[in-house]
Order: structure tokens, then C-alpha cells, then sequence
């Protein structure tokens, strides 16, 4: 309000004298608590929408549960169906195998794309939008058209190779062809993301550091190796945690990619543990061991991110 | 620049990352669904693929004929998504359509393990439609305690679809009679298919997939994956063993183009392309091959009798009421409108859809299609759905058919051994099926 801030009795400002422990009590337990509810509505949140279906996702777990039915008690049962399950142990050797073949490309060229992208050169704003373009495309929309150029009688990718002299490979029933294929559509999708992310953080590296190397006689490599690298390296942590992340939850592009079916292929060979879950409960409809795989989904990624992070702090010291 | 994070911060913040990216997991919601006040009727009707009522124009008609009643219709393309969708409304008793089509494949499981989750049509003005049916479609539909769940749609009488000018380049018999007179036997097809591998242009196969051939030779039997008394048998069936053979036997031949059904886009393409010159096709097919093959394609494909002119039966659907539904009344009136006799005639004109009803198999006797270089449609179709036997169905037909499929695909495209790949199909549906 524009008007005068004038001091009203009885409101914030405590008049001298009558009962001044208890208003001060007041205001040190308001000092102390107004925080806690300013973050309330995020914890509410989080409460209503993140606590609560993981909890309720491992209660399911513990029960079979067939999609329009009663749940029925099976303890830890799912668990030992899961763990003795072979689709399991390939789902997850897939994910780690997709995950490593698209991560190190995607994030070693987003580097390399971060580098050129800090020079200063024409027309750096629009290769700084464009890098983002992919990642504002639909997982489904992209993933379509990967699949029609990955086609075996008429893909575009297959008629490339034909002109190099190569025989048409069936990218979708091979085994490494259908990864590889996949993988690339995530190197497409999130290789322009990373890159903005490394060229903030190759802005947040003094000028000063790279003038002092160049003064010792640092050549453009060595800068990059010496000066860039340690000085990304909280972000580069970030991505890598970020994509991992990403990796163990892959789903859209191996579905779309085999039609739109989670088998994964003839023999899941590109069946991620995303893709086994959903097969779980939208094909079988079976709930409870749906609900068993993301739990254990969930736990896996809370290694990999605190092995992740121990190894980042062991060489960070 | 201020506030680079330390390397604990950084920890932390990577964790809460990981944690809240965790967490992301998506909910499902419902939709809404009109219900009736004074006089005026809102329906809801959600269906996958291609029904033909909309195509047909059949909805815009009962709105016209039926004042105050309007209808809402979705659909969603592939059934293997809409299905699990609409257990999920039905289970929570909220966003269900007043009409949903229900798959063949689905049927035993809705009456053996949801009927009470949809309504008895004997209740309602949908009633006397039921006695209109080819014998089994409705019994089908029925629960052992004598509930009607659903009315029919179409059924999916079988022929073979094939490429008359590829049949003629490899000096094969391009009129249907002559062609189907070299074929009195699934053997027959595939020493066809031989003959025509050894002389076909490149780059084509005898037929589209192994997956879609053992369809083909299963759906003329009548105990498939259950026996009359409901026990699974899948893994005991003579039929299905023979079946799951011949059609391995096949792929490892080089006879199919390994493209697998409605999944792979190269089968899409391969109407138009060339990329095989047969396929089994249920009447509900006819529509999908000409909406692939496009203009260009017409006069390109006929139509024959299976082997030895079998019956066989491969898809079709029903239409159902919710019980959850607020306009039974209403809903019933509609599914009994638009799956009467005449409706069903005019679809199976524009889509291919194969009657259900009696009466309408008879009326639609004589069709031709000229896309098909006028094949006599009506009466293939007519006469492989009198020779189809009374199919058992059960409620995990889905599950094996699919295991199954996904063995041969593995056969013909990844050089899997037959035997093991038959082990692997038993194993999947044992660890699904139990």
C-alpha cells in the first residue's frame, strides 16, 4: 500500500512496558517457526504427491494385486519372484548397457559442444537455442521418427549405408543394432541440454584464471584439460547424476521405438527396466510386482547416486 | 559470481535431485460423464481401432434420429493401451465411457473375473438383440451364471490376402479359385511359398511374419490355449504345438519378411512395398490393407479361401455397459442400435467389419471388392465364418497368444532354435500365467 507505515498499536510493534516476556516469547517463537511454514506448501506437496505413492507403491508391493481386484497379502513374495526372475536380471543388464551407450557420447559432446559454443563467434545465440530444440521435442514425436529412419526396407539409415556399400541391417531385431538405434535417440534428445548446462558453468569460470594460464604458456588444450575441466566439475557431477538417473528410468523411446509393445523386442533386447515394470502391470496386469520393480527401480538408483557421489568427493579431495 | 557450491552442497543437491526426480511418477485421472435431467441424454462411447460407426457416420444418424440424445465418442488406437485404461476407470468406478468395446480376446476375462463390473444387457432394451447371433458369439459373452455382458460387434472370419502381380512374376496362379485349388493344406501354402521364394523379385517374402501365420493356423481350431473345462492346455495342445512348427519351420526357411504385425512400421510399408506377397487376413484387415496400400494399391491385392476352404476365426469385439454407467437405459438402446443388422451391414461395406448378427451375414452374401480386384468377399468371408469352429476362450489367450508370437519373431529374425524358442515361450507364460 502506498500510504504511510505508521506504527498500530497492538500489531508488530510492542508497546513499551505491559507484558513484554510474553510478547517477546511470541515473537522468538514466530522468528523460529515462520521458515517451517514457508516451506510447508512444498513439503505438503512433496507429502501428497512424492511421499505418499512411493509409500503406497511399497505397500502394493508386499500384495498381489491384479488390476480391478481385491489386493491379497503376499508378503515378500514379489520380491523373490523378481530376484529370481532371468527378464529381471536382462532388463537390468539392458538398462546399464543402453544407459552407458548413450550417456558417455551424449555428455562427452556436450562438452565438446560447450567448449566451441563459449567462443565468441557469430551468431552464438542461435546455435545456443537450436542445441535446445531437441530436448523441447516430444519423447514420442522423436522416437517415431527414429524408428522410421532406423526401418529396415526403407530407412533412411539403411539406405545411407547402402550407399557406403553396407548390407541393410535389421535394426529392430538385432541385439546391439536395436540399442545402439535407441541410444541415439537419447543422444539427440539430451546431448543440447547438457551442453547449456556446461556452457553455464564454463561462464561461471573467472577470466582471469585462463589469462594466468595463457601468461604460463597454457596451450588451448591445456587450458581446457587444466582450467575448464576442475572448475566444471561440481556440474559435470551434477549431469552425470542427472543422466544416470535418467538412464535407469529410460521408457519412452524403447516403447515407441518397438511400436508402442514393452517386450523389448523378440528377445528383450532393448527391454528396460522401465519397459518391464509397465509390461508388468499394464500387459499382465499384474500390480503388485509392477510396484515390486519400481521399488526396487527406486533402491538402485539410490546406490548408484551415493556411489556417484562418493567417488565425485574422493577425487574432489 | 557468488555462492559456487562447495562439494557437499553440491552432494546434497544431487540427492535431493535424485530423490525428487525419483518420485516423478505419473497418476492416472478420469474423465467426466454427462448424465440425463430433462429429457436430454449425454452418452459417452470409448472404443479402440476401428469400429466404422464413426467412419460410417453412424453416430451423427442416431443423434439425428433421436432427439435430445448427443453422443461423445473416443477411441484409442491400439487396444493394448486402451484396455488397461479402462481397468483402471472400471476399477475405480469413475471415468468410464456409458458404451466401451470390449476385444474378443478380453471377453473370458470380463466374464469370468469382472461381471460385476458391467451390466446385464437381459435388464435392459438391449435384450432382445441378444438371439441375433451367430451360435457362439453371444454365449461368449455370457457368465455362467447366465448374465449377457456384451452384444457383438464383427467377427473375424479368415481368408488369404495376396499380391497378385508379385504371384504372377514368380509364374504362381493369380485368380483366387486356381490359387486356392494348389492350396488344400497349411503344407500346401508353405511348398506354395517355396516355389514362389525360389522365383520372387527381391527383397519379398511369401508372407509378412511367422507370429502372424500361426495365428492364422490356430484360429481354425476349436481347443487352443484352454480346454472345454477351462484348464489351461496351451503347453499340451497337439494343435498349438503343430501350429507354433509349421509356422517356425517357415521363418527359418526365409519364407516371411520377418516384419512383426501392427508393431514394426516396415509392416505397414510392406502393403504398398511389396515386401510379401501373402498374408492370412481377417475380414477387420481388408480396411487396414487398403488405408496402407492407399489408391495406388488397388487392383494389386485379391482375396482366397484359407487352405482347403477351413473356417476360421481371428478378432472381433462386443460392446459394453459399464455398470458404473448413468444412462443404462439410454446406452442400451444405442449398443442395440448400432450393432443391429443393418448398421452392421453398412460397416462391413465401408471397413470390412464382419457381421455378427444372422441376418446381416445373409444380406452382405454377395459383396464384392473392386479395391480387391473385385473379390467376392461377402462370400469368402460368409463361408469361413460357417466353417469356424466354436473357438474356447479363456482368459489369458491374450498373454499366451502373444508369448507365443514373440517366440517366432525371435525365430525368424534372431536365428533362435524352434525347440528353444517354444521352451522360452512355455517358460514366459508359466512365469506370467502361473
Amino acid at each position: 500500500m502506498p500510504t504511510v507505515q505508521r506504527p498500530v498499536p497492538g500489531e508488530r510493534t510492542a508497546p513499551p512496558g505491559a507484558g513484554t516476556p510474553w510478547r517477546a516469547r511470541l515473537f522468538r517463537v514466530e522468528e523460529r517457526s515462520a521458515p517451517y511454514a514457508y516451506v510447508a506448501p512444498f513439503f505438503l506437496l512433496f507429502a501428497a504427491f512424492g511421499l505418499f505413492p512411493l509409500v503406497h507403491t511399497a505397500w502394493i508391493s508386499l500384495h498381489s494385486y491384479r488390476l480391478g481386484s481385491e489386493m491379497e497379502w503376499l508378503g515378500l513374495e514379489n520380491y523373490a519372484w523378481l530376484l529370481s526372475n532371468p527378464a529381471f536380471y536382462n532388463a537390468l543388464w539392458k538398462t546399464f548397457t543402453i544407459g552407458v551407450l548413450s550417456t558417455v557420447p551424449q555428455l562427452a559432446l556436450a562438452l565438446g559442444l560447450a567448449h566451441l559454443l563459449h567462443y565468441r563467434m557469430r551468431g552464438r545465440t542461435f546455435f545456443r537455442v537450436s542445441m535446445i530444440m531437441p530436448y523441447a521435442t516430444s519423447v514420442a514425436a522423436a522416437a517415431l521418427v527414429f524408428a522410421q529412419l532406423f526401418g529396415r526396407d526403407a530407412g533412411a539409415v539403411n539406405w545411407l549405408l547402402g550407399i557406403v556399400g553396407v548390407d541393410a541391417v535389421d535394426w529392430r531385431n538385432g541385439d546391439w543394432t536395436a540399442q545402439l538405434a535407441i541410444s541415439v535417440i537419447v543422444i539427440w534428445r539430451w546431448t543440447g541440454y547438457n551442453a547449456l548446462i556446461y556452457l553455464a558453468g564454463m561462464q561461471s569460470i573467472s577470466q582471469d584464471l585462463y589469462e594466468a594460464a595463457a601468461l604460463d604458456g597454457a596451450s588451448r588444450w591445456q587450458q581446457f584439460r587444466h582450467v575448464t575441466l576442475p572448475g566444471l566439475r561440481p556440474t559435470i557431477l551434477f549431469t552425470v547424476v542427472v543422466s544416470t538417473i535418467g538412464a535407469s528410468q529410460l521408457f519412452g523411446e524403447p516403447l515407441i521405438f518397438g511400436g508402442g509393445k514393452p517386450d523389448g523386442g523378440a528377445l528383450g533386447q532393448y527391454q528396460t527396466l522401465g519397459l518391464f515394470m509397465y509390461q508388468q502391470g499394464w500387459t499382465y496386469g499384474s500390480l503388485g510386482r509392477a510396484a515390486t520393480v519400481a521399488w526396487v527401480t527406486f533402491l538402485l538408483i539410490i546406490v548408484l547416486v551415493l556411489v556417484n557421489t562418493r567417488i565425485a568427493k574422493r577425487r574432489a579431495t | 559470481m557468488t555462492g559456487r557450491p562447495t562439494p557437499r552442497r553440491t552432494t546434497t543437491t544431487a540427492l535431493a535431485t535424485a530423490v525428487a526426480g525419483t518420485l516423478l511418477l505419473a497418476a492416472c485421472g478420469g474423465g467426466g460423464s454427462g448424465n440425463a435431467d430433462d429429457g436430454t441424454v449425454e452418452l459417452t462411447v470409448g472404443l479402440f481401432g476401428t469400429f466404422g460407426y464413426e467412419e460410417v457416420g453412424l453416430f451423427d444418424r442416431y443423434e439425428a434420429e433421436n432427439p435430445g440424445v448427443t453422443i461423445t465418442y473416443e477411441s484409442t488406437q491400439g487396444e493394448d493401451t486402451y484396455w488397461p485404461a479402462l481397468q483402471t476407470r472400471l476399477a475405480s468406478g469413475s471415468g468410464v465411457a456409458d458404451v466401451q468395446g470390449i476385444e474378443v480376446a478380453r471377453i473370458a476375462d470380463v466374464v469370468t473375473n469382472q461381471a460385476d463390473l458391467w451390466t446385464d444387457l437381459r435388464d435392459t432394451p438391449a435384450a432382445s438383440a441378444i438371439g441375433n447371433y451367430v451360435e457362439w458369439k453371444e454365449p461368449a459373452a455370457t457368465t455362467a451364471d447366465g448374465a449377457v455382458l456384451g452384444l457383438g460387434t464383427d467377427i473375424g472370419p479368415m481368408g488369404i490376402c495376396y499380391r497378385t502381380d508379385l504371384l504372377g512374376q514368380a509364374g504362381l496362379p493369380t485368380e483366387p479359385t486356381a490359387l486356392a485349388a494348389r492350396m488344400q493344406t497349411w503344407d500346401d501354402y508353405v511348398a506354395l511359398g517355396r516355389e514362389y521364394q525360389a522365383a520372387a523379385p527381391a527383397g519379398s517374402a511369401w508372407m509378412d511374419s511367422a507370429g502372424g501365420f500361426y495365428n492364422a493356423i490356430v484360429s481354425t481350431e476349436q481347443e487352443i490355449y484352454y480346454d472345454a473345462s477351462g484348464a489351461l492346455v496351451h503347453d499340451s495342445n497337439p494343435a498349438v504345438r503343430a501350429a507354433f512348427d509349421t509356422a517356425a519351420a517357415a521363418g527359418q526357411a526365409g519364407l516371411t519378411a520377418r516384419l512383426e504385425q501392427f508393431v514394426d512400421p516396415g509392416w505397414d510399408a510392406g502393403f504398398a512395398s511389396g515386401s510379401f506377397a501373402t498374408i492370412a487376413c481377417p475380414s477387420w484387415m481388408i480396411g487396414y490393407i487398403k488405408g496402407k496400400a492407399g489408391d495406388a494399391g488397388a487392383g494389386l491385392w485379391n482375396v482366397t479361401t484359407l487352405p482347403g476352404g477351413a473356417g476360421g476365426n481371428w478378432g472381433g469385439a462386443y460392446l459394453g455397459i459399464p455398470a458404473a454407467s448413468e444412462n443404462v437405459e439410454e446406452a442400451a438402446k444405442l449398443i442395440a442400435w448400432l450393432t443391429a443388422p443393418e448398421q452392421q451391414a453398412e460397416v462391413f461395406a465401408s471397413v470390412g467389419n464382419f457381421p455378427s448378427t444372422t441376418a446381416a451375414i445373409e444380406m452382405v452374401g454377395d459383396a464384392t471388392d473392386p479395391w480387391f480386384n473385385d473379390a467376392p468377399i461377402g462370400q469368402i468371408f460368409s463361408a469361413s465364418s460357417t466353417n469356424a469352429p466354436v473357438q474356447i476362450l479363456g482368459p489369458q489367450d491374450g498373454v499366451i497368444k502373444s508369448a507365443m508370437v514373440q517366440a517366432l519373431l525371435s525365430v525368424e529374425a534372431n536365428g533362435v532354435a524352434p525347440a528353444d524358442a517354444w521352451t522360452a515361450a512355455l517358460a514366459d507364460v508359466t512365469n506370467q500365467v502361473g
